[in-house]
């Protein structure tokens, strides 16, 4: 099966100078192996930018089109800077979710840094984008570029339009509530350019008639009235603001609720993403490690190359503890990497106690069971099944719990037999955005009166909200045109409460005309 | 199957609208960071770029967050002494436990300022938004002109590159059409008459005539064909001329009074307040020349050098520095040419009956000649007779003469503002 390349035993490079031919050869001898392997990919578009160009990439989060906006110039700026002064170096790779995916490589890294790259970036997170479940069910890779154009045009044509402080404003209160654009529960459907703007035109007519109804002030014939007492609109708690807003704000006009529009498919985007990070970059991590590794075993790289190698891999994987200076959370290169790789320990080299946690795959073929572990999890899910009592005590895991109504901070569990379930519960619901962030949902609109429309947010083990709640409030009142309240609650009893505009004392004539969109 | 491409040659400068969208929300702080910086600096580098710093809270994009308080658990990693059950003193406010959960920190960041640099370019414009020139007009200059290249139409010579196929297919079938007019017109009867006989009956048919018409016909055609499809005189080409453009260029007098009273802080004063117009003329003309007049009871021409830092004292004959303005206009740079600006500063003292000859000279001989002329009176004394006189040609050229007073160090750019700021057309 093997062909002669591979038993031929001359490294592929001996120079750390890269060349577009080398480039391509590591190439194919990596897809070879990843083949070998079993990582299924899409198609690979590698593409070699300079620095400037990668600071651009960064600022738009990654993505090669971006509509514009102010805190993308914001970002641009402080990564600029940042740089310059050597104070940051910039990630190596940024690779993105399409058909095909698309992987940047700086031409300032070496030719060792360009494989270990394409092995991470083209093979690892390029499998994971294919494989994973919550990619394959939220995002359309195959559609995305097109979709960012469109999203791009039509921005561009409202700025045009009405003025491109219209269109940032509303922008600032889209993304304010970004994070509730996304549809936890339901699953969407996959975005795709060429319908949005087919439909477009037909949404917006029938938007206007759908709002119309709602807010009809006319009393309907044969006691209506009555009936609508009784009905809180909506039924149900609303998750979804942002979708919330876009389909029943009473004062959008229709560029605005399609702007509102893009903003949440952008969240639903990166929805996955943020869901995915520790089994994301573990499982490209542990590709790349295991991919270069191949290769060497091959005779394809020298011992320089390997060294090189080594070296990048382990600062990526470097998890400070808790007390160093340099600790800003659990490390999710290290965590996802340590999981995978005790996990193919676990198929290859069982002990008893591994047997004892993990009966169905101890001794199992270990690339079906990574790539089991890989499609049908999301980060929760996954530590939550495969977090092995080994890696716990590798990484000398702890959990402490901190509560208000006590006066010291107890150490719940440590890295021992009592403590590996409740450790291993505990750091999986760390990982639960539910648990991250606070749970707020729209409880109800006053269709009849004042228009005005109230939130709960329930609370996760009394945890109160942020000192930035009213300011995104004031956000989430410009697009509802209307008063908010929002109150916050533990188990029934409301703790805390906030308004906008605040109760109690008229607004004064400059935070009318800041908070109120103009009148259609 | 992998592509790889080299984008290394693409644009740069994908940024660059989100930048400028930055720097546009985030004006009034950076005009006010330059307003500072234009005060601060020593003169040699006034028109360098900036560092501005804007307060963190004020960038803030706020989100939906858990604040402090409740009941939080969390995993950390590397412990070394802890066991179940140990219970520790909970580390002072803000230490310890930043990272909680990985969304708290997101927004924070620890940062009090985000410092970015602007460059000198848009330093500039800063500096400079929202003034105008007054009256600027573009005025030619004679000789050493520059010239752009304007597209003027079709020609028929010309080089191949600029061979304009449209319009040259075009010629080629107007020509064609031309030229084989008449001989299709015989064809279309010939043909006729042709079909007239052979739609005869047998017996009548004139085998002959068939045969000569055919012949015919053919002959015509093979005529037409023969029109060439494209002759050299078809080829229309794009011409190109070269316009003189006119550039404007400008002079500037600056006057600045030297006499005893002048201090150097004064003098330092007048210095900024003329570096800036100089900066904002730069600005206006592609071509700025400035003389530098300086004065006690006579006026001299000098260098910049010796405009700025020699020392001299005496009395103070301000009609002195007018005249030498007047006479270098007269002799160097005529109005017609020149679009001329005039700028003086002064401590407001005068010899007292020299006054009214600076109001007669400015009003007869250097007024009408020059666009704009502004005075700054850099004094926290009360003003004297000479701005009394100016007040008068103020009067008389409202559109033309501009005066302010300058106390402090922090008034000549809010004073340069003020002069210089656009006006509403009424």
């Amino acid at each position: 099966m093997l062909d002669t390349a591979i038993n031929n035993k001359q490294p592929i490079s001996t120079t750390s100078e890269w060349t577009f031919e080398l480039v391509q050869e590591y190439d194919r001898e990596i897809a070879l192996l990843a083949k070998e392997f079993g990582l299924d990919t899409y198609p690979n578009q590698i593409e070699i930018i300079c620095s400037e160009q990668m600071m651009d990439a960064y600022s738009s989060v990654g993505m090669p089109v971006g509509y514009n906006h102010w805190s993308f110039g914001k970002q641009f700026i402080s990564v600029e800077n940042n740089y310059q002064r050597g104070r940051m170096g910039l990630a190596y790779e940024i690779v993105i979710n399409s058909n095909p995916c698309i992987a940047y490589l700086m031409e300032e890294n070496t030719m060792t840094m360009q494989a270990l790259v394409i092995a991470h970036a083209c093979y690892g997170h390029n499998s994971f984008f294919k494989g994973n479940y919550l990619f394959r069910t939220w995002t359309d890779a195959s559609s995305i570029i097109d979709y960012l154009l469109f999203a791009k045009n039509y921005i561009a044509r409202c700025e045009e339009r009405h003025g491109v402080d219209e269109v940032e404003s509303l922008l600032d209160s889209c993304h304010a509530l970004m994070n509730y654009g996304v549809d936890r529960y339901k699953r969407p459907y996959p975005i795709s350019a060429h319908e949005e703007e087919r439909r477009q035109k037909e949404r917006e007519e029938y938007r206007q008639r759908q709002l119309n109804d709602l807010w009809r002030t006319i009393p309907r014939p044969g006691g209506g009235e009555e009936q609508a007492k009784t009905h809180r609109f909506p039924e149900e708690p609303q998750e979804n603001l942002l979708y919330f807003i876009e389909k029943n704000a009473p004062l959008l006009e229709n560029w605005q609720r399609e702007l509102v529009r893009i903003v949440r498919k952008m969240a639903q985007y990166f929805y996955p993403q943020r869901q995915t990070q520790v089994m994301n970059e573990g499982w490209a991590t542990f590709w790349h490690y295991t991919l270069l590794n191949e290769l060497y075993l091959r005779g394809k790289v020298t011992d320089g190359f390997m060294l090189e190698f080594l070296q990048s891999h382990t600062s990526v994987i470097y998890q400070p503890p808790y007390d160093s200076p340099y600790y800003n959370g659990i490390n999710p290169y290290a965590l996802g990497f340590n999981i995978f790789t005790d996990l193919r320990r676990i198929c290859e080299n069982p002990t008893e106690e591994d047997r004892a946690w993990f009966p169905d795959i101890a001794g199992s073929n270990w690339k079906e069971t990574l790539q089991f572990a890989m499609r049908d999890f999301k980060d929760e899910s996954f530590i939550l099944q495969f977090l092995s009592p080994k890696v716990m005590r590798d990484m000398k895991l702890f959990c402490i719990s901190d509560d208000d109504r006590e006066k010291e901070i107890l150490v719940n569990a440590i890295h021992n037999e009592d403590g590996y379930r409740e450790l291993r519960a505990k750091l999986a619901g760390q990982y639960n955005l539910g648990n991250r962030e606070p749970n707020i949902q729209v409880y109800s609109v006053n269709t009849r009166g004042d228009r005005s429309m109230t939130l709960h947010h329930t609370q996760h083990q009394r945890r109160p909200l942020g000192k930035e709640t009213t300011e995104v409030l004031k956000h989430l009142h410009r697009l509802w045109g209307f008063n908010v309240h929002l109150h916050s609650l533990n188990g029934d009893e409301i703790t805390a409460s906030y308004h906008c505009p605040e109760m109690g004392r008229d607004r004064t004539e400059d935070e009318e005309s800041m908070l109120v969109p103009k009148p259609i | 199957m992998s592509y790889i491409i080299d984008r290394r040659l693409n644009g740069k400068k994908k940024s660059t609208v989100n930048r400028q969208r930055f720097l546009r929300r985030y004006k009034a702080h950076i005009k006010k960071a330059v307003g500072e910086a234009m005060n601060s600096r020593s003169i040699t580098d006034m028109d360098k770029g900036e560092k501005i710093s804007i307060p963190s809270r004020d960038l803030n994009e706020p989100l939906f967050s858990h604040g402090r308080g409740g009941h939080m658990e969390q995993v950390l990693p590397g412990n070394k002494e802890f066991i179940t059950g140990d219970r520790i003193p909970r580390p002072g406010q803000g230490a310890g436990q930043g990272g909680a959960g990985g969304g708290a920190s997101d927004s924070g960041e620890g940062i009090d300022e985000f410092v970015f640099q602007i460059s000198q370019e848009e330093f500039l414009d800063f500096m400079f938004e929202g003034l105008e020139l007054p009256n600027m007009v573009k005025r030619k200059l004679a000789g050493n002109e520059s010239f752009q290249v304007v597209r003027a139409g079709i020609c028929n010579e010309g080089s191949p590159g600029r061979l304009n196929v449209v319009r040259s297919m075009r010629a080629a079938n107007a020509r064609r059409i031309a030229l084989s007019g008449g001989k299709r017109r015989n064809i279309k009867v010939l043909e006729q008459e042709l079909e007239l006989e052979e739609s005869k009956d047998q017996a009548l048919k004139d085998q002959r005539k068939v045969d000569e018409l055919r012949l015919r016909i053919e002959e015509l055609r093979g005529r037409v064909n023969r029109i060439p499809f494209l002759d050299d005189f078809d080829l229309k080409y794009n011409l190109l001329i070269k316009q003189p453009r006119p550039r404007s260029k400008a002079v500037m007098f600056c006057l600045m009074d030297v006499s005893g009273s002048m201090n150097q802080a004064t003098k330092d004063m007048a210095k900024r307040f003329f570096l800036l117009l100089y900066l904002f003329l730069q600005r206006s003309y592609e071509y700025t020349e400035v003389v530098f007049i300086r004065h006690h009871t006579s006026a001299k021409e000098v260098d910049e050098q010796e405009f700025f830092y020699s020392r001299e004292t005496g009395g103070t004959i301000v009609s002195s520095a007018l005249k030498m303005m007047r006479d270098i206009m007269r002799e160097r740079y005529p109005a017609s040419e020149w679009n001329i600006y005039g700028a003086q500063a002064s401590d407001g003292d005068n010899w007292n009956d020299d006054s009214s000859t600076c109001h007669k000279i400015l009003i007869d001989d250097i007024m009408p000649h020059v666009q704009y002329y502004s005075y700054v009176e850099i004094t926290p004394r009360d003003h004297q007779a000479l701005w009394d006189e100016y007040q008068s040609v103020a009067m008389a050229f409202p559109e033309h003469f501009a005066m302010e007073q300058i106390i402090d160090v922090k008034d000549i750019y809010p004073v340069f503002r003020q002069l210089f700021s656009q006006k509403v057309v009424a």
